[in-house]
């Protein structure tokens, strides 16, 4: 919980000695609780005046990470229970699990897939996180092999898995270069797995069953020294999930309940069938509050869907994701090739622009500033109206660049052509397709217009 | 370390409303389906209680489809051409309701008549058992005239008339309330637009637990998270007592993810995309559940394989 300025201040030398640069103790509190200053501007604050101030200014959900040569993912310090009230800051790791009891050609092979996939969206290239790499072996060797073969096609990083802290020390031995998630302390082996992520500087996944069990154990590890912390409430199906995982996060935020305030890990595909039925789990646990999920499958068409829900449900709901409003040159138009506008809301752009850029036909696409909303909404709310799209086309200079006046509005807005025509005198308006994926056929079909 | 449970008691509660009558009731159903009547956020039993789960409604069309997926159209296979045929099957493939879309024309382009939005009402009621909605082709006057038509039709059976919006409500509130049928009542994205239309309705003396409301929505990738965020807000403003919004909601992923390129075809999209079959039910399946999480009390869908997946998340949801 956040302490007032006040608070701070009792806890401060209250000496006013102006080293920290602000000219008394109170006013220095109260840059403190505003988080506009940092508390080891202090010189003379008392260790346990810091534990305290430490303590407090924790984040509810402990923010860890877990780094890789070439990616880092850091998941918790989230601050609400739905997007709407804020919005959520740490989308959850996506990692692809392995067994070290398969072949190593199949273990190389299946991370490698995972790990080379990307996928453009809206702009984003888009990829999962890392390697899950499980010892079913129970073999030291090998499962130091199979870390080996995975991190020969990847630099991502890791989630190891291992109940026998002497295999899982083996696996790090073989993950040069990488700070890794360890899983798992459990209540039979805590000491011993917090010693090796003691010595790993690594964060530890705990696991019990209970959130009794759960709370008791994180306070073991944490007083064995372990600051990073990852829960695992042990709950598979989607609706003691998806439960659990609510009352997790409310603990954290509502209670300020410090035991089980770290990031979650799941496992989607210990409770499912097949591709899909593990999407729809996934898909619930990016919704419903886990920092890393593990899969158990791969397909493309199931990352594409997974990565492009987790970008959706991270977007900051205060700020649409736009694109700058102006005219955008697709296949190198000239002075007769059609003219389209849209809004800059930049789903509803990159539709429009990736379906006219794949017809192979050069165009002039007008984005015009509906404040990041799509077409049909913007319209809805007054932020593109025939007056918008007049003030777009004039006052991006388009009529200078071609040799025709033909704008095509989208089919949504259809009703607005009439209108149109009044604002700009001299040009005609076409009516164009109500969605961007039947833009192709229309602009074939455009001369004839 | 013994840790409290933090539930969520909620003072309000989603209305529950009952769509389709049978004989006894005055109406052919050979079955009644109950939407709502929840108390808490979805499947949070810990919380409070959730009477119905969410139903999953299929969506046919009066004639066959002109510019849906080829995948729609091998999976549906003839009876496309006959809504009739197209009821029975939708209720085959495990629908709790079938929603009737009626379009703007009928083969030939001529305009649908109200003779002949009664005549396929009719058909289907009498191929199917199962409790109906019927949606007009979303043009003001054309949905007045089928629309009224219809609730005629259909008197005492106690469908849902759509798509009621605050340009045309009052038309179709009233055939509503004299042929004692539901409406749904659709707005744009957006918590006070929906909240003022349910109040328009329930002014002209449309009793709550015969309205749903459709606040809209978008497919996965393109802008659901405004609907599921808008649909969270209406959930929650409803369990803390805003009777206004205590209504059932009713959304259509169908219609929304098979206009996306993603689910509608298979040339000409990017490899990383995968497998069309395989993509298109889960851009369908995903937009479903993840709407079904934010609150939606009834689904429209299109694909049968969907309807499958959709409802075997319920019940696993739903088991306790």
């Amino acid at each position: 919980m956040a302490l007032t300025g006040l608070q701070i201040y009792k806890l401060l030398p209250q000496t006013n000695c102006k080293e920290c640069g602000f000219p008394t103790c109170l006013a220095f509190a109260m840059k403190l609780a505003a988080k506009q200053a940092e508390l080891s501007a202090c010189p003379y604050v008392s260790e346990e005046a810091k534990a305290q101030l430490d303590a407090a200014s924790a984040p509810p959900i402990r923010l860890v990470s877990v780094q890789g040569p070439g990616h880092k993912v850091e998941v918790g310090n989230e601050t609400v229970i739905f997007r709407h009230e804020k919005t959520f800051y740490h989308p959850p790791g996506l990692f692809l699990r392995v067994k070290d009891s398969w072949p190593l050609e199949q273990v190389r092979g299946a991370a490698k897939e995972a790990m080379d996939y990307a996928v453009t969206y809206v702009g984003m290239n888009l990829h999962l996180d890392g390697v899950a790499v499980e010892a079913d072996s129970g073999s030291p060797e090998t499962f130091a092999a199979a870390v080996r073969a995975v991190r020969e096609v990847t630099d991502r990083p890791l989630i190891l898995m291992a109940s026998d802290p002497a295999v899982l020390k083996a696996g790090l031995s073989a993950a040069d270069g990488v700070r890794p998630l360890l899983y798992a302390a459990t209540a039979e082996n805590w000491q011993a797995m917090a010693e090796v992520a003691k010595a790993a500087n690594a964060p530890l996944v705990v696991r019990a069953d209970s959130l009794d069990a759960l709370a008791d154990l994180t306070e073991k590890v944490k007083g064995a020294g372990i600051q990073d912390i990852v829960l695992d409430p042990g709950v598979r199906d989607p609706a003691g999930t998806l439960t659990t995982l609510t009352h997790l996060r409310r603990l954290a935020l509502k209670k300020n309940f410090r035991p089980l305030g770290y990031p979650i890990i799941t496992f989607p595909g210990e409770g499912a069938s097949d591709t899909i039925e593990e999407a729809q789990l996934a898909a619930e646990h990016i919704a419903k509050y886990a920092g890393f999920i593990v899969l158990d499958r791969f397909a493309p068409e199931m990352a594409y869907a997974l990565l492009a829900w987790r970008v959706n449900i991270y977007t900051n709901p205060q700020e649409p994701i736009k694109v700058q409003p102006g005219i955008y040159e697709i296949n190198n138009p000239g002075p007769d090739s059609p003219v389209m506008i849209t809004t800059n809301f930049s789903i509803t752009y990159f539709s429009v622009a990736n379906e006219v850029d794949g017809s192979g036909m050069p165009g002039w696409l007008l984005v015009a500033d509906a404040e990041g909303m799509s077409v049909l909404t913007a319209w809805a709310a007054g932020k593109f109206d025939a007056e918008k799209i007049a003030k777009t086309v004039k006052s991006t200079g388009i009529e200078e660049k071609i040799n025709h006046r033909k704008l095509i509005i989208p089919g949504a807005v259809a009703v607005l052509m009439g209108e149109v025509e009044e604002e700009l005198p001299g040009w005609q308006i076409l009516v164009g397709p109500r969605e961007a994926v039947d833009l192709p056929g229309y602009l074939k079909l455009w001369k004839s217009f | 370390m013994p840790v409290e449970i933090p539930v969520e008691k909620w003072p309000g509660r989603v209305v529950e409303e009952t769509i389709g009558a049978t004989a006894a009731e005055g109406g052919t159903r050979s079955r009644v389906v109950k939407v709502g009547g929840e108390n808490t956020l979805p499947f949070m039993f810990t919380d409070g209680e959730m009477p119905n789960p969410p139903r999953v409604a299929i969506e046919i069309l009066d004639r066959r489809p002109k510019d849906w997926s080829p995948l729609l159209l091998e999976a549906w296979g003839d009876v496309v051409d006959d809504p009739a045929k197209w009821a029975k099957a939708a209720e085959e493939a495990g629908a709790d309701l079938v929603l009737l879309q009626l379009s703007l024309t009928r083969d030939g382009d001529k305009p649908t008549t109200a003779a002949d939005a009664r005549a396929i009402t009719r058909a289907v009621l009498q191929a199917t058992g199962l409790p109906i909605l019927v949606f007009g082709p979303g043009q003001v006057d054309a949905d007045n005239e089928l629309l009224v038509a219809v609730a005629e039709e259909a008197a005492g059976e106690r469908i849902v008339l759509g798509i009621c919006e605050e340009k045309n409500y009052r038309t179709i509130v009233a055939a509503a309330l004299a042929n004692g049928h539901l409406v749904n009542g659709r707005t744009a994205m957006d918590v006070n637009l929906a909240k003022q239309l349910n109040i328009l309705i329930a002014d002209m003396g449309l009793p709550l637990d015969r309205i749903i409301m459709d606040p809209t929505t978008a497919s996965l990738g393109y802008g659901i998270e405004y609907g599921y965020s808008v649909m969270e807000r209406l959930r929650l403003a409803a369990l803390q007592g805003d009777r206004m919004t205590q209504l059932p909601m009713l959304v259509t992923p169908g219609f929304e993810a098979w206009r996306q390129k993603e689910a509608k075809v298979g040339e000409g999209v990017p490899a990383s995309w995968g497998d069309w079959r395989q993509r298109a039910v889960l851009w369908e399946t995903l937009t479903a559940t993840n709407l079904i999480l934010a609150g939606a009390d009834i689904v429209v869908l299109r694909h049968p394989e969907t309807v499958k997946r959709v409802k075997a998340y319920i019940d696993r949801m739903m088991a306790k």
